[in-house]
């Protein structure tokens, strides 16, 4: 690349990024101003204290993580089984179908979703709340999971089951030390999405919670066309937390991936 | 193919899929052809058709919001995929990190810098330009869908460029190819799954979005997201349009995907492997 095609570059990826982050830092910032208008009159922690004492945020916080903790679990293992069953299923046919029919949550839109779900607990006169909101979340996050654990099953050296079951395993044996240890990873990433899936979720809840406020709902109902101080208070907290958690994940799978490059130097080494 | 003989462990899972995905869709055909009594009818889908114009414009906004992110996301996923291994990482993370904060909490960031008397109208008034108005303006809510969703455009399309090698774009240079050349001849063709399926992961949620338009677009300003949510939630309440406008924007997704869908992505794939 020429000096001067390496400079435009750089400039434009710093454009795209103050794109994403200067809404965010405004956020922050406001998050901490005195007045709730957009001039600045002083620096106050108020809106974080605020924040904590509001009992609505608080208790629709608390919903959200213990929803995304009965449905990612559920999910995880009605996923799980389903990968199982899948992957033991000869008809070709039957196996299309059950992908295909897996693709339609994650390809239409959550407005039509939200919208197919209400109708059915309509009709169903099963009332919104708990047990609506548990369905919806299971019926977006189960297919992420099927999805994440099928190819790891599909990957299993066939060779190492047989051996475990020629070297005096039984069935039962050779399941739990050869094919669970295989797709746990697929298990985790498929729990993980799950999680975040259920915890960021507006739109579907939005049309199957019924009275009960999620965190996403409190937020839509204190935001909609007026601006709330507390809410860039939520927004600075829950943008750090993500960074953190990106931030630790990050580091451990550079120093994983460190690890193995010294490894394979040294064995390079050892081997000259 | 190990026999693991547990057929049975796929059902739980076909009924839960039967009963809670393909009986709600079907659920969505039903209202959108019947009236109160269960009678079958046209007249939902011709009081439906009354939000032609809604709709038109929604495919619209999503389609510059599509083209815009496309035009913005493809030299950015191209220069990250050409640098080295940790910054790549880097910036994918930087990518993702908007993308995880909370939606309404990304739009409603967004929305205090288009207020009337927000950050941009300050500056523009410092600099002597004056107010402008940009709350409410179809301009906002084309940001907004951007905003929200130009990672889902930027991280396909930066996973195709990290298998297009390096020796590949300097050996047409070393022929003679000029940089158009190269982009038109190469790295475009080369990244075309990649584009698909940003696409739809732009064009889908954009279209079909009630936020973006509620938060930046103000009361007057109506999306067939915003139609839907009126007639199943809101205040003209009826189950029946509201199905049938739902479905009339399920069959502009499912038009969308099919000619998408026509477009061999799997070749290219094969010559990138």
């Amino acid at each position: 690349m020429s000096k001067n095609t390496k400079f435009f570059t750089t400039i434009y990826n710093i454009f795209i990024m103050m794109f994403f982050y200067s809404p965010i830092a405004l956020v922050m910032v406001y998050s901490f101003n005195s007045s709730k208008g957009f001039e600045w009159t002083g620096f106050t922690t108020n809106w974080y204290v605020e924040l904590f004492n509001d009992e609505l945020i608080m208790s629709s916080l608390l919903n959200t993580l213990l929803l995304a903790a009965i449905a990612s679990v559920f999910s995880t293992i009605l996923g799980t089984l389903a990968a199982l069953g899948v992957y033991s299923l000869k008809s070709k046919k039957l196996k299309t179908t059950i992908k295909t029919v897996t693709n339609i949550p994650l390809l239409s839109p959550e407005i039509v979703t939200g919208v197919s779900l209400m109708l059915l607990f309509t009709a169903a006169r099963i009332s919104t709340g708990w047990v609506s909101l548990i369905i919806a979340h299971i019926s977006f996050c189960v297919p992420s999971v099927f999805l994440s654990i099928l190819p790891k099953l599909r990957q299993i050296n066939r060779d190492m089951y047989s051996a475990a079951l020629d070297l005096g395993c039984n069935t039962r044996q050779a399941f739990t030390k050869v094919i669970i240890p295989e797709i746990l990873p697929g298990i985790l990433t498929g729990f993980l999405m799950a999680l975040t899936y259920s915890i960021d979720d507006f739109i579907i809840s939005y049309f199957t919670a019924g009275n009960l406020q999620t965190l996403s709902i409190t937020i839509y109902s204190m935001t909609r066309r007026r601006i709330s101080p507390k809410i860039n208070a939520l927004s600075t907290l829950m943008f750090l937390l993500v960074f953190i958690i990106l931030l630790i994940s990050n580091v451990y799978a550079i120093r994983k991936e460190r690890a193995k490059e010294i490894k394979i130097s040294q064995n390079l080494k050892n081997s000259i | 193919m190990i026999n693991l003989k547990a057929k049975w462990a796929a059902g739980p899972y076909i009924v839960w899929m039967i009963l809670f995905t393909i009986i709600p869709m079907l659920m969505i055909l039903y209202y959108a052809f019947t009236d109160n009594n269960g009678a079958f009818t046209f007249e939902n889908m011709v009081s439906a058709w009354d939000y032609v114009p809604t709709l038109i414009r929604s495919i619209w906004l999503a389609l510059i919001a599509t083209v815009i992110c496309l035009i913005m996301a493809f030299p950015f996923a191209y220069s990250i995929s050409r640098k080295p291994m940790s910054k790549q990482k880097m910036f994918v993370m930087l990518v993702m990190l908007p993308m995880w904060m909370n939606f309404l909490l990304r739009t409603h960031a967004l929305a205090q810098l288009f207020e009337d008397n927000g950050i941009i109208n300050t500056v523009l008034q410092s600099i002597g330009i004056g107010r402008i108005q940009m709350m409410g303006t179809e301009f906002a809510v084309v940001v907004g869908m951007v905003y929200n969703f130009l990672p889902f455009m930027i991280l396909p399309l930066y996973s195709i460029m990290t298998k297009i090698d390096q020796s590949l774009v300097e050996s047409a240079h070393d022929l003679g190819a000029n940089n158009i050349q190269v982009l038109f001849k190469i790295l475009i063709p080369l990244s075309v799954p990649g584009i698909v399926s940003g696409i739809t992961m732009v064009f889908v949620p954009a279209v079909s979005t009630f936020v973006i338009s509620k938060f930046l677009g103000g009361t007057d300003f109506y999306l067939i997201g915003d139609a839907i949510e009126a007639q199943i939630l809101g205040n003209s309440y009826n189950l029946h349009t509201g199905s049938a406008t739902s479905l009339i924007l399920m069959v502009i997704v499912i038009i969308t995907m099919l000619i998408f869908s026509r477009i061999d992505t799997e070749e290219v794939e094969e010559t990138l492997a």
